[in-house]
């Protein structure tokens, strides 16, 4: 065995990623390391790349016992990782992006020429369809990707880590990486694989690990576990339902939108899910319907008429609400006080000819500061003091002042703790009562089970499927890592 | 730093020493001003203290149209070069019509419209504030000599001198004209949609996007009030000097944007008060002014206010460290 880990533990600050991570890997073995979201993939293998430290468990290389405080120590056993193509530099070249940071130098000045050839060199024997000198910045996300593995296999590798590597790649763009991934393999390399899409298990692993909250549930050669197998592994908990949600008898249609990829239809008192891996084009269709990146083709129609929209502030005249997954840099002004916050999408109804009335203004706040239990000093603290939860509120507040008769939610709890889930989702079920009509996007597949009345399934950038309410999580995760 | 924001307001008194941080800009003008008083003589005349006045207005009210494009989150480098084009567009109407008024009107307006320009660029052409406005410097300052052939416009009509030069009772006239500006700026920054949008804008532009609020159009808008502003002190600046200086205003837009920044206005956007501007104003006149009266060799005034646009920032950094965990 190249690699042992046996009961490897972490924590951050309170919440233990990892409880017992548990993996052998081979010499001339590619071995696919799955799980959900937050399952602790990563964390298990930062801990081998050297970038987190192990808080218990062993870690074995070669029969050895290591522990690595930072990623050179790992390189130096020959451990790289590829990370995902965001760490390269745009502007400089292959050959200064393979070297960054390990510069050769003749003197005092670069050799730019020796790295230049030792690149090509890595390039060559791997048949690499790049050349040294190209500017990463004009290179596809697969050729990018490349460059990482340049950058790894620089240093000689006996194990390589690939985290992810084909999530933003096409099918062609996968299938190079594939074949790049088998010949490294073939070279004697033992390899790692992390991935969301269980499709690709049967094309690329020999082994299978799959980790479920921060622990290994299962672990065999690939061949002999089926798909459904392993979503089983990957999801088989009971979540202790924290909403229950009556159907509602739905209303007229209040939005129809019919874009390329997505047809879909909300009606009034309605809760309409949205499933799908990560870079399925969930968060995508909310940009699209928002205006943030209008549809070139197809149709929006919001309660019977069509709308033209090209801006978000298109969208809100026409009565659409975005909740947005990322509450720091799109859902709040951050340093303005809460008060400011809630009457940002509605200042007409506090303004008489632009001119701000005060007093109706704080009253506004404070109602909703009442209303929804945000838990503030007073309405003028300002937005980044609050816990996640309560910046949620606030942005729900903003919306339900605004009163749109469609409202977005893009992972409406990502970031909140179990108890602001639920006020979260009875604010989600009241808004239906009211007669408006919702979608909701989410990775946390019991909770849109809990809270919507029928769920999309969303795979690379089109509805694949539509299911009741009554469905399993086993179902929707089969829709949308393999498909039909 | 917001020594009497609006935004804010209650919980500035929750700590003392973080009141007395916000009141910093404040302390440290009265501080000037007493330590001139009792230095000079001549600092507490009614001569200089007017004279004082005279000299920071021109800056003074461009400041306040800049407090709006940097709470904004962005910047305006072109005031300079609006200010001359304003006033020698200005002057040359006054010249040709024997109209004051109309002259002083039409100086505004041109003010106003190079705002828009700068205000359209920056929001239909995606490109950086900076970037826009350092272009629009040039263009307009070029524009400015190309039309005046680079001489001034001479020959203003006398009662043209009273804007800069008059007074009302015992005060000058300017001071009205600044005190005016300046309760119409903190009321539309404070007081109306348009100043919360700033705010907002300034604060974090994509969550104003996606808020519904058009942007691209309330950009144009703050950009058009700076540029009405400048075009005010522009006319002001005439009337003192009594010609259309098409070379006038060269560097002013360094002073202007020092001055909201001493008052506490942050480049990054989303802070900023036009009495905070204001105080950075008449922190910057009455160094110059002091300076003068002691006899400091007016090379090293501007290594001093430098160095106190350097130290008013790593205080404001500072407290901001200290509050914001």
């Amino acid at each position: 065995m190249l690699l042992e880990l046996s009961s490897i533990r972490k924590s951050f600050g309170g919440v233990r990623a990892l409880r017992d991570g548990n993996l052998s890997v081979a010499p001339r073995q590619v071995h696919a390391l799955v799980g959900e979201n937050g399952a602790g993939k990563s964390t298990l293998m930062k801990i081998v790349a050297g970038m987190l430290r192990r808080d218990g468990g062993d870690m074995l290389w070669k029969g050895r016992v290591v522990d690595f405080a930072r990623p050179a120590e790992a390189h130096a056993l020959g451990i790289h990782m590829v990370h995902q193509e965001s760490l390269l530099a745009p502007h400089l070249t292959v050959s200064e992006n393979v070297f960054l940071g390990r510069e050769t130098r003749r003197g005092a000045l670069l050799d730019r020429v020796g790295m230049e050839r030792a690149t090509a060199r890595i390039l060559e024997s791997h048949h690499f369809p790049l050349q040294a000198n190209w500017t990463v910045e004009k290179l596809s996300p697969a050729q990018k990707q490349i460059v990482e593995i340049c950058r790894a296999l620089h240093g000689e590798p006996s194990m390589l880590i690939f985290d992810e590597p084909t999530s933003s790649l096409s099918d062609t763009e996968a299938a190079e990486v594939f074949r790049t991934v088998r010949e490294l393999r073939d070279r004697g390399i033992g390899i790692v694989y992390i991935t969301h899409r269980l499709g690709e298990l049967d094309e690329i692993a020999d082994d299978v690990t799959v980790l479920r909250d921060g622990e290994t549930v299962h672990s065999c050669p690939a061949d002999e576990v089926s798909t459904r197998e392993i979503v089983h592994h990957m999801v088989g908990r009971d979540v202790a339902a924290i909403y229950d949600r009556d159907k509602l008898a739905p209303g007229e249609v209040r939005l129809k939108v019919d874009v390329p990829g997505v047809a879909l239809e909300v009606r009034a008192g309605e809760i309409v899910g949205i499933a799908g891996l990560m870079g399925a084009g969930r968060t995508e269709v909310c940009e699209t319907i928002f205006g943030i990146t209008p549809a070139k083709e197809g149709s929006i129609a919001v309660n019977g008429v069509e709308r033209n929209i090209q801006s978000p502030h298109g969208a809100v005249e026409a009565g659409i609400a975005l909740v947005t997954e990322d509450r720091q840099r799109t859902g709040l002004a951050i340093k303005l006080p809460v008060r400011t916050n809630v009457t940002l999408a509605n200042m007409e109804a506090v303004c008489t000819g632009g001119v701000v009335q005060a007093g109706k203004e704080r009253r506004v706040a404070e109602d909703y500061q009442t209303r929804l239990r945000m838990q503030v000093d007073n309405v003028e603290q300002s937005a980044w003091q609050l816990s996640g939860g309560n910046q949620q509120k606030v942005v729900i507040a903003k919306w339900l002042f605004r009163d749109t008769d469609i409202v977005l939610f893009d992972e409406p709890t990502r970031g909140i703790d179990v108890g602001a889930k639920a006020e979260v989702f009875a604010l989600m079920d009241e808004m239906a009562r009211e007669g408006k009509a919702i979608v909701m996007v989410s990775s946390e597949l019991p909770e849109l089970l809990q809270v919507a009345d029928r769920i999309l399934v969303m795979r690379e950038g089109s509805v694949v499927a539509e299911l009741p309410r009554e469905t399993t999580q086993q179902e929707i995760m089969h829709h949308a890592a393999v498909g039909h | 730093m917001r020594p009497w924001g609006t935004d804010g307001g209650d919980e500035f008194m929750r700590n003392r020493s973080q009141a007395i941080q916000r009141l910093l800009p404040f302390i440290s003008l009265a501080l000037l001003f007493v330590v001139l008083s009792i230095a000079s003589p001549y600092f507490l005349t009614a001569t200089n203290l007017s004279s004082v006045i005279r000299q920071t207005a021109v800056i003074n009210i461009m400041a306040l149209g800049m407090t709006l494009v940097i709470v904004s989150g962005g910047i305006d480098l072109s005031v300079g070069s609006i200010l001359a084009f304003s006033g020698v567009i200005g002057t040359m109407t006054m010249v040709g019509t024997g109209s004051v008024p109309l002259g002083i009107g039409v100086g505004i307006v041109c003010g106003t419209l190079w705002g828009c320009a700068n205000g359209l660029m920056i929001s239909m052409l995606r490109i950086p504030p900076f970037i826009v406005t350092l272009g629009t410097l040039g263009i307009v300052r070029g524009l400015t000599l190309v039309i005046s052939g680079g001489l001034p416009v001479v020959g203003l009509p006398k009662e043209h001198g009273f804007l800069g030069e008059g007074t009302i009772g015992p005060a000058p006239f300017v001071l009205v004209v600044l005190v005016g500006c300046a309760v119409l700026t903190h009321f539309a920054l404070h007081g109306t949609k348009l100043g919360r949008y700033t705010y907002a804008i300034g604060s974090n532009e994509a969550a104003a996007v996606y808020a519904g609020i058009p942007v691209a159009r309330y950009k144009v808008a703050i950009y058009a009030i700076c540029g009405l502003l400048t075009g005010v002190a522009g006319m002001i600046e005439t009337s003192r000097l009594m010609t259309g200086q098409p070379t006038a205003g060269v560097s002013y837009e360094l002073q202007v944007i020092a001055a909201v920044v001493i008052g506490g206005g942050s480049l990054t956007g989303g802070a900023g008060t036009v009495i905070g501007t204001l105080i950075g104003a008449f922190i910057m006149g009455l160094l110059s002014n002091g300076s003068d009266l002691l006899g400091v060799n007016p090379y090293w005034q501007q290594v001093i206010i430098g160095a106190i646009i350097i130290l008013a920032v790593a205080l404001d950094e500072a407290r901001k460290r200290r509050f914001s965990t």
